[in-house]
C-alpha cells in the first residue's frame, strides 16, 4: 500500500480547472519534487494533498497507516508572519497541537518532543529569541522543526528556499536530504530549482501543459519535455 | 493635590462609579486579550466595523421600542462578526473593503432609523451618547453588572482553554489545519467573542472608540515584548491600568469617560514605543 495514492485528480478554482487528470503514488521514504511553471497549480495540489482545498474531482488517499493530520507542512511564508511577536519555542511546539486530542494545554511529552527538534534543527541557541529577528534560513529552519513536531513520516514543503542565499539554500536541501536518507522521511517539495530537484529527488512530478510523474531517470530521458541530452539542466 | 486625591476617595465610595471600575477593567481585560490575535490577523478594524453594526442595530432596537435591547444587538453583531471573518480569506471582495462597507453602512442606516422613527426629543443627544459611551458606564444598574461579569469571566475562560489553538491559527491558519486543527471552528469562535466584547464595551467607551481599546494595548505590547505570551500578559495589564486611571481622571477632571481613557491609551502607546526604541538599539 503506498503512503499516499492520488488518482485522477482534477484541481481548481470555482469550478475551472486548472490541471487534470493527476495520477500519482508515493511510497515511504520516496523524495518528490514537483516541477511547473508559475500557477501550473503546484501550491494547489499540495494544498488539495492536505486537505485545505476540495479537488474538483478525482481521490487522495492516505495510506500505510498514515493519517491526513498527522503530516508535516512547510507552507510558503505569509507577510504577517514577517512581524509576528512570538518565540521560537512557542512556534515550535505549535506543531505539536494534533497530538493533543481534546487536551487543551501542553503536556511533558509535547514539550520534549520540541526540545528535539530545535535541537535537530540547531536552533537550540535561539530558542528564546524573537521568530521575526531571525534571518531567513532560521526561520525556515524554525519551520522544518515545527513540521517535524507534527510527524515523523512525511513532510510537504511549498518552495523551503525561496529568497534563501545560496550557501544557506545548500544548508537547507542537505538538511531535507539527511532528514529523508536518515530518517526514512517521506519528502514532498514544491521547487522551481530544477538543478537541485533533479540532485536529490528521486521522483518527478511535473504539472503544466505537459504532466510527467515518474522517476529521475527516466524524467531526465522523456525527449518530450525539451532535458535530458541537450543539458538544459 | 491632596485636594484631588480626597475627592477621588469620595467618588469611589459610590456604588455607580465602583460598578463603572468593575465593569471597566473586566471589559479592558477581555478586549486586550482578543486584540492580539485580531492585530495580527490584520483584522484591527473589525471592532470598528462591528461597533457601528451594533449601533445600526440599538437603532433598531429603539425604533422597536424595545426595552432590553441587549440580546438583539448582541445577536445582529455576532452575525455581522461572523460573516466578516468568514470573508477574511478568498472572496470577491476583500477583508477590509467588506469592513468598510458594512460599519459605513451600518451607521448610517442606524441614524436614519433613529431620525425617521426615533420618539426622543434629542436625537442628536442620544446618538452622540451611543457614539462616545458618554455617561451611561456611569449608570449601570445592578444586572448589567452582573451580566458583565459573567460574560466576561467566559470570554477570559474561552481565552485561556483555547490558548495554544488560537496562537497556532493567528500565526498560520494553513499549518494548523493541516495538522487537523479545526481553523474555522478557531475562527468562529473568535469572531462571536469579539462581538460580545463589542456589545459589553458599547457601554464603556461607546461605539466609535472601541476599536482603540481592542488595538492599543496590543500595538503598544507589541512594541516591547517579543514572545506571544508576554505580548498577551503585557496588553491585559496595559488595557487594565489604562482603564482605571482613565475613569479615575475622568471622574476627577469630569471629562468624558471613553475619551479619556482612550487619551491614556494613546500616551501609553507613545511611551512603550520609545522604550522598544531604545532597547532595541541598545542590543545593537
Amino acid at each position: 500500500m503506498p503512503q499516499l495514492k492520488c488518482k485522477d485528480l482534477s484541481l481548481g478554482y470555482d469550478g475551472i480547472e486548472i490541471i487534470g487528470g493527476l495520477s500519482f503514488e508515493i511510497e515511504k521514504g520516496d523524495y518528490l519534487c514537483i516541477i511547473g511553471e508559475n500557477g501550473s497549480g503546484k501550491t494547489t495540489l499540495m494544498k488539495t494533498i492536505l486537505g485545505l482545498k476540495q479537488q474538483l474531482s478525482g481521490t487522495v488517499e492516505f495510506g500505510d497507516g498514515l493519517k491526513r493530520s498527522a503530516v508535516g507542512y512547510l507552507p510558503q511564508q505569509t507577510d504577517a508572519q514577517k512581524d509576528f511577536p512570538a518565540s521560537v519555542w512557542e512556534i515550535v511546539l505549535s506543531g505539536c497541537l494534533n497530538k493533543m486530542g481534546a487536551r487543551p494545554f501542553y503536556s511533558k511529552k509535547e514539550k520534549q518532543l520540541a526540545l528535539e527538534n530545535i535541537e535537530r534543527m540547531r536552533l537550540t541557541k535561539l530558542k528564546k529569541r524573537c521568530y521575526r529577528e531571525l534571518s531567513g534560513g532560521q526561520q525556515q529552519r524554525v519551520l522544518l522543526a515545527r513540521a517535524l513536531c507534527a510527524t515523523k513520516d512525511i513532510l510537504l514543503l511549498d518552495e523551503p528556499v525561496a529568497g534563501l542565499d545560496p550557501k544557506v539554500t545548500a544548508e537547507m536541501y542537505a538538511l531535507i536530504d539527511e532528514l529523508n536518507k536518515k530518517d526514512k522521511t517521506t519528502i514532498i517539495m514544491i521547487s522551481h530549482d530544477i538543478r537541485a530537484a533533479l540532485k536529490y529527488a528521486d521522483k518527478i512530478l511535473h504539472i503544466g501543459d505537459t504532466v510527467f510523474f515518474g522517476t529521475k531517470e527516466e524524467y531526465l530521458s522523456d525527449s518530450s519535455l525539451g532535458f535530458g541530452k541537450e543539458g538544459a539542466v | 493635590m491632596t485636594e484631588l486625591l480626597d475627592k477621588i476617595a469620595l467618588y469611589l465610595s459610590y456604588p455607580f462609579v465602583q460598578y463603572a471600575l468593575i465593569v471597566g477593567v473586566l471589559i479592558s481585560l477581555c478586549s486586550s486579550l482578543l486584540g492580539v490575535t485580531l492585530v495580527l490577523k490584520r483584522f484591527s478594524f473589525i471592532g470598528d466595523g462591528l461597533s457601528h453594526v451594533a449601533f445600526g442595530a440599538i437603532a433598531i432596537a429603539t425604533v422597536l421600542k424595545l426595552t432590553n435591547d441587549m440580546p438583539l444587538v448582541l445577536a445582529i453583531t455576532i452575525i455581522c462578526a461572523v460573516l466578516l471573518l468568514r470573508t477574511g480569506q478568498n472572496t470577491k471582495i476583500k477583508g477590509d473593503a467588506s469592513i468598510a462597507m458594512i460599519s459605513v453602512g451600518a451607521l448610517a442606516v442606524g441614524y436614519l432609523l433613529m431620525n425617521i422613527f426615533g420618539s426622543s426629543g434629542n436625537l442628536s443627544g442620544d446618538v452622540c451618547s451611543t457614539l462616545f459611551g458618554s455617561t451611561s458606564i456611569l449608570t449601570l444598574s445592578q444586572l448589567e453588572v452582573w451580566l458583565c461579569i459573567i460574560l466576561s469571566v467566559v470570554v477570559a475562560a474561552v481565552f485561556i482553554i483555547f490558548y495554544n489553538r488560537i496562537f497556532a491559527v493567528t500565526f498560520d491558519e494553513s499549518f494548523a489545519e493541516a495538522t487537523g486543527v479545526r481553523s474555522k471552528l478557531y475562527n468562529l469562535l473568535i469572531a462571536v467573542v469579539i462581538a460580545v466584547i463589542i456589545v459589553l464595551a458599547m457601554n464603556l467607551v461607546g461605539s466609535l472608540l472601541i476599536s482603540a481599546l481592542v488595538i492599543f494595548p496590543a500595538l503598544s505590547a507589541m512594541r516591547v515584548f517579543k514572545s506571544f505570551k508576554s505580548v498577551t500578559v503585557c496588553s491585559a495589564v496595559l488595557s487594565v491600568a489604562c482603564s482605571l486611571t482613565g475613569i479615575m481622571l475622568s471622574v476627577a477632571c469630569e471629562t468624558p469617560v471613553g475619551a479619556t481613557i482612550v487619551a491614556v491609551d494613546i500616551v501609553i502607546f507613545f511611551v512603550f514605543m520609545i522604550i522598544g526604541k531604545l532597547s532595541s538599539k541598545s542590543v545593537r
